[in-house]
């Protein structure tokens, strides 16, 4: 668990690509989601941030 | 003998010839690349940044003298509070989700079957895979006949199992059927191209493999466990990644087998983008739920796309 916030720490892109996935997943959860609508308000905000994220950290090093 | 390049050099007429003569390799290569990246630039990646633009925008097609008002995120305010869009994205999931789940289930068992040698293997193979190769607005229209409650072979052959009266239920018209009906259907055209992705996996798996491990006495449940699945797994996502993204943008088969009814309880989001941005003709609110379902679908394709590789290099 520590490697994890040591790679966030130092722009790892395997850490970063997990945070990026973790949103993404989280966001698509929330729009199609059938439990509250204040959570599909806020899922194009999730995802957009999360493939924006990963589109960037997918060019961090190794 | 002249090899290829030789040839092509000594057909090209001496004008071109002479002009291109003076060009870097480098050049060269634009030149021939340039077409191609002009027509992508103008058919994909232009209207991707207008339709961006309109978003922002209450831009109305039909009303083409209209002054265009920036209007910031209202389109995307609205979208995403609406209760009716959410309700169509529940539709959207449970038809993604059930379809993905149905056609791997039964298109890698084919798939397994089809590949044990057996007479008239070939035969089965194209009979299994003659669906896929229907229009989907065939493979609609006469699924409607297959679910008339009246005169329907489906409810004929549920009515024989279960002992219903045949014409007790209505697939397309039972609110609680409507959203199975379509994914039966779906399953029923595209079950093949699971099955095909999965035989080329199984296909692929030398058969040395599984004669190690015969020697290592490893029993067929282990060796289905521990060679087939993680053989065919790379197979497997690829065709969960092409089946996700085509049934995400599912309109033509939907269309004409419940037109998106009874009520609105199958209209998944593209027949419900298609009518905001054709029949409403609310163009930038169109433009800004096209962004949204972009960015959703571009987002789950970055991450299955890296876990593929993921399984790929193990």
């Amino acid at each position: 668990m520590s490697s994890f916030f040591n790679d966030l720490l130092r722009l790892r892109r395997g850490a970063w690509e997990m945070v990026a996935s973790i949103l993404i997943a989280l966001g698509v959860f929330m729009l199609m989601q059938p439990f509250v609508l204040t959570l599909f308000t806020y899922s194009f905000l999730v995802t957009l941030v999360g493939t924006v994220m990963f589109i960037i950290v997918s060019h961090f090093p190794e | 003998m002249d090899n290829v390049a030789d040839k092509v050099a000594s057909a090209t007429p001496p004008s071109i010839a002479h002009r291109v003569k003076g060009l870097s390799d480098r050049a060269i290569a634009w030149i021939f690349v340039a077409p191609t990246i002009f027509i992508l630039l103008a058919i994909n990646i232009f209207p991707l940044i207008w339709t961006v633009y309109l978003s922002f925008t209450n831009y109305a097609v039909n009303r083409p003298n209209r002054e265009v008002k920036f209007i910031g995120l209202r389109n995307y305010e609205r979208i995403l509070g609406d209760a009716d869009t959410w309700a169509t994205m529940q539709a959207t999931a449970h038809f993604l989700i059930w379809t993905i789940v149905l056609q791997v289930l039964i298109g890698f068992t084919l798939a397994y079957l089809i590949n044990k040698k057996f007479k008239g293997n070939d035969l089965w193979t194209t009979i299994i895979v003659f669906p896929m190769m229907l229009s989907p607005a065939v493979v609609g229209n006469f699924w409607t006949f297959l679910y008339q409650p009246q005169i329907g072979l489906f409810n004929y052959v549920i009515s024989f199992v279960t002992g219903a009266d045949p014409s007790s239920f209505s697939m397309i018209g039972d609110i609680a059927l409507a959203p199975w009906a379509i994914v039966i259907v779906d399953t029923w055209m595209w079950t093949p191209f699971v099955m095909l992705i999965c035989l080329a996996g199984l296909r692929s798996i030398p058969d040395s493999i599984y004669e190690a491990a015969e020697c290592d006495r490893a029993s067929k449940w282990r060796q289905f466990w521990t060679i087939t699945i993680p053989m065919v797994l790379p197979f497997l996502m690829l065709a969960v990644l092409f089946r996700g993204i085509e049934n995400f943008k599912m309109f033509d088969l939907v269309v004409q087998l419940t037109g998106g009814g009874p009520g609105n309880l199958t209209t998944l989001t593209s027949i419900d983008l298609k009518r905001e941005a054709f029949e409403k003709w609310r163009t930038g609110f169109a433009s800004a739920y096209a962004v949204i379902l972009f960015v959703t679908v571009f987002g789950l394709a970055s991450i299955y796309v890296k876990a593929l590789n993921r399984v790929k290099q193990r």
